[in-house]
């Protein structure tokens, strides 16, 4: 490795941890913004007077924005996201057995989705404007324009009700084997995976068909090379980028917009967690979640632009 | 030809070879047209044969039909391609796929373009060879590195480890060339493997290319559009135009006796008799030491150039790419803003930077380009393009800028049925014409021609010529004229400049320039340029005095 290319991603890397510390602000500017005073909401209707001053003395609510906000960013450096107002539990706590799930779904998600769309992708490539290009996009952009929640219920009715394959309800706890936690993430993870196959798919496709106009790929085909062999060997490598980034993407959704799907298969993911505190209006759990979130689609995203980079010889190889 | 011969099979028999394509017009309806009309031809082992022609004229499409590919929906409808003693076009894809890269190897034309960047050299060169089982990975590596030794590349043991983005184009070209060979097939077919260098680089890989050959024994097409290259090479040379033959013989027959007047007239040399101008008491336009750079001062592109131009007459510039030609119109229009030194125009300073200059500065100096269909606007008409610039300098609308735009298509040689038709529709010599009559509608004094001739055939480029030249007669206009094409500058230049590196190493009048002693550089560049004589690049080879830049 070259120094531009270890230059050029510590910028990235430094411009991702920039990018959070602005999120980390509009999240807590945001949440100030909502009305509402903390402890009202945690001591209730019949407070008296007396011990709301002295509740938002302990829990420094006079003190200016900025030095709540200085203490708020500390804490989650440190580890500790607050408390939950709602069940006055350490968030950080439940939070992990949670994210742990919500990985654990979109990991396997993953593992099915992005190699089943990019062999499709190529797949369609190979056969372009053919009916097995043609059924390929058909059935992926069917299977992306559905609502998730339909495919989550047309799942449930086929494999849980009527063949009762798989259960209908993927409850998992701590301990739970793995066999037995892979068969109840069965369904969630094919319909993550359904909604997600399309847009990488298509992604592949056109990202292959860009750089099979190019004239290494006829100096492969005169080569001798099988038409298999040339969009694996010499299109592929050179559509990478623009997959990666596409790929990314569809991760980052896989981990931060499952609400719906959580909702469904009543899965214990941060989707449903967030969904809960927000109607709570729990307003720590739901700082401590959007910066989750964030962090996970801007660290994707990194790793993106860094797979770009060194996927580029004329970077990983100046002159 | 087959005389005395008559006995040995050729290795190449192509029978009355028909080729179609369907276009799709737009607002048409798609309709066939045929490429290649019934074009038959035969090629021993071990010969090479030219194919030329101008553009359309069908010799890719012939070329790559012995390797039974067509390009971009290309379909071989009609003929037999007979090699060794079986016809190709009978057996599927499969039967297409053995041989290639096998019995037929291919060099492109931009061997830039044809690597792919992902894979190290070695990689790509050796890939056929694997494929098709004829070598191990070691022994074809090995065979590889011979070729790179043989095609005089630097460092042949370690250049494989390179990736085509860190190797000259010339270099590349070879390497090109060795990947052909590497895997020991017995035609390959040249697609203008030299077009898209310098011309004292092309020197270098064509001599790699025909020692390569002479040691091989392989059989060659050689596919170009200058008769000069290719009867440096071919033992025997086919003319083509327009998907037909016009003459097929040796080449001393072609170059020195010539049957069909369409041969005749490739053949003959164009060059344009331009009596020089004797240089105007002052220059109109002077650039004064100027120096330039790119990237905020890192790579110095231009280091102190002095130039002028006078009124009514020609400065060539010329040099290989990389030179600075480009970067000094860049300077002089202001889109590249000096370092240092300045450009005086009417005896007062030019300013440095183009948004600085007012509209009168800006309509004084106008620009032709090379690639004419990018420089003009495919939504537009032949007439809203040159409307465009008296509308804009001169404020001239309605009926009285149709007449303008009539008078300016009628000056450039074509019809009043152009005003309505869009750039798609016409040729590549029409294009350029277009850009002409634009920067004409200007009236400027000077007009930068960057490479105006340099994407045309010749017979084309030859009539752009002459146009450049009355026009100058009839409208006093000044013309920068930078090329890389040494006879370009004998046709129309008054004083030439020639650049190397970024400086102007030789300047003055045609005459002076052009006469001896020259520079070193000069020399290289004057003796580089192919002559239509056999043994030509031998003596070339043997006379020169300095190896060129793009090695």
């Amino acid at each position: 490795m070259s120094s531009p290319i270890l230059k050029l991603i510590a910028q990235r890397i430094a411009l991702g941890i920039l990018l959070l510390l602005a999120i980390s602000v509009l999240i807590f500017a945001g949440t100030q913004i909502l009305p509402g005073d903390v402890a009202q909401a945690i001591l209730g209707q019949s407070a008296t007077p007396e011990s709301l001053a002295n509740l938002r003395e302990q829990l420094g609510l006079n003190d200016p924005a900025y030095i709540r906000y200085f203490h708020w960013l500390g804490g989650v450096l440190t580890g500790d996201l607050g408390t939950a107002m709602s069940s006055g539990q350490d968030i950080a706590t439940s939070i992990k057995g949670r994210l742990w799930n919500t990985l654990f779904l979109a990991f396997w998600a993953a593992i099915v989705a992005v190699p089943l769309a990019i062999i499709l992708g190529l797949i369609a490539v190979r056969y372009r404007n053919g009916w097995v290009d043609k059924l390929i996009s058909g059935l992926a952009l069917a299977s992306t324009s559905f609502p998730e929640f339909f495919i989550g219920y047309l799942l449930v009715y086929f494999l849980a009700v009527k063949w009762q394959i798989f259960p209908a309800i993927s409850t998992v706890y701590d301990g739970m084997p793995f066999g037995e936690r892979m068969q109840a993430i069965a369904l969630p993870a094919t319909a993550l995976t359904l909604v997600v196959l399309a847009h990488m798919m298509r992604m592949t496709r056109a990202a292959i068909l860009n750089v099979m106009q190019s004239a290494y790929v006829e100096t492969a085909e005169l080569k001798g090379l099988s038409a298999f062999s040339v969009i694996r060997r010499h299109a592929f490598p050179n559509a990478i980028a623009p997959i990666i980034n596409v790929v990314m993407l569809n991760l980052a959704y896989l981990i931060v917009g499952v609400v719906v799907v959580e909702v469904i298969f009543v899965y214990p993911g941060m989707g449903q967690y967030l969904v809960d505190h927000v109607t709570k209006r729990d307003v720590p759990v739901v700082q401590a979640v959007g910066l989750i979130f964030a962090a996970v689609y801007i660290s994707l995203n990194i790793i993106a632009d860094i797979s770009a980079i060194v996927a580029n010889p004329r970077l990983r190889h100046p002159k | 030809m087959a005389d005395g011969k008559a006995k040995s099979t050729p290795l190449l028999d192509i029978r009355n070879l028909r080729i179609e394509a369907t276009v799709y017009p737009p607002g048409e309806a798609p309709k066939t047209i045929t490429l290649v009309h019934d074009v038959s031809l035969t090629l021993e082992k071990g010969k090479v044969l030219g194919l030329i022609g101008e553009s359309g004229a069908g010799k890719s499409t012939i070329g790559l039909s012995s390797m039974g590919y067509g390009r971009g929906g290309v379909r071989i409808t009609g003929g037999e391609v007979i090699l060794n003693g079986r016809d190709i076009l009978k057996g599927g894809k499969d039967e297409f796929r053995k041989l290639r890269g096998r019995e037929v190897c291919y060099v492109a034309q931009s061997a830039a373009a044809a690597f792919n960047p992902a894979h190290r050299l070695m990689d790509q060169v050796v890939e056929a060879t694997l494929l098709h089982g004829t070598a191990t990975r070691a022994d074809a590596e090995k065979r590889a590195v011979a070729l790179f030794k043989k095609l005089s590349l630097p460092n042949p043991e370690t250049i494989g480890e390179r990736f085509p983005h860190q190797v000259s184009g010339g270099q590349l070209q070879r390497v090109m060339t060795a990947m052909a060979l590497c895997s020991e097939p017995d035609l390959i077919v040249f697609d203008e493997p030299t077009t898209a260098l310098d011309v004292t680089t092309q020197i270098d890989v064509l001599s790699a290319i025909k020692d390569a050959i002479r040691d091989t024994h392989v059989a060659a097409l050689y596919i170009t559009h200058d008769l000069a290259v290719v009867a440096q090479v071919s033992d025997e040379i086919m003319v083509l135009r327009h998907g037909r033959l016009v003459e097929w013989g040796g080449t001393r027959q072609i170059i020195k006796e010539p049957r069909q007047e369409y041969t005749n007239a490739l053949v003959s040399v164009h060059e344009i008799e331009h009596a020089e101008q004797n240089p105007g008491a002052t220059p109109f336009l002077s650039v004064k030491n100027v120096t330039a750079a790119y990237g905020g001062g890192q790579v110095k592109v231009l280091k102190n150039v002095s130039v002028d131009i006078y009124p009514g007459q020609t400065l060539a510039v010329v040099g290989e790419s990389g030179s600075g030609k480009s970067t000094l119109a860049r300077a002089i229009t202001g889109l590249l803003p000096p370092e240092q030194g300045n450009v005086t125009f009417d005896g007062r300073p030019l300013a440095n930077r183009l948004a600085d200059r007012p509209k009168e500065d800006l309509r004084q100096l106008q620009m032709i380009y090379q690639m004419a269909d990018v420089a003009m606007n495919p939504r537009q008409t032949v007439g809203t393009i040159i409307g465009r610039p008296l509308e804009f300098y001169f404020g001239i609308r309605g009926r009285e800028r149709d007449r303008r735009v009539a008078e300016l298509l009628d000056e450039i040689e074509m019809g009043k049925g152009f005003v309505d038709r869009y750039p798609a529709e016409l040729s590549g010599g029409q294009k350029q014409r277009v850009c002409i009559a634009r920067s004409l509608a200007a009236k400027p004094k000077l007009i930068i021609c960057d490479e105006v001739t340099s994407a045309l055939d010749p017979l084309v480029a030859n009539g752009i010529l002459k146009l450049l030249l009355n026009l100058q007669q009839h409208e006093k206009v000044a013309y920068l004229f930078i090329t890389h094409d040494l006879a370009t500058v004998k046709s129309i230049a008054d004083s030439i400049a020639v650049m190397y590196r970024g400086e102007v190493v030789r300047y003055g009048s045609k005459s002076k320039v052009l006469t001896p002693p020259f520079d070193a550089y000069t020399d290289l560049l004057l003796s580089s340029v192919p002559e239509m004589e056999i043994g030509w690049l031998e003596k070339a080879i043997k006379g020169r005095r300095m190896a060129s830049a793009g090695n």
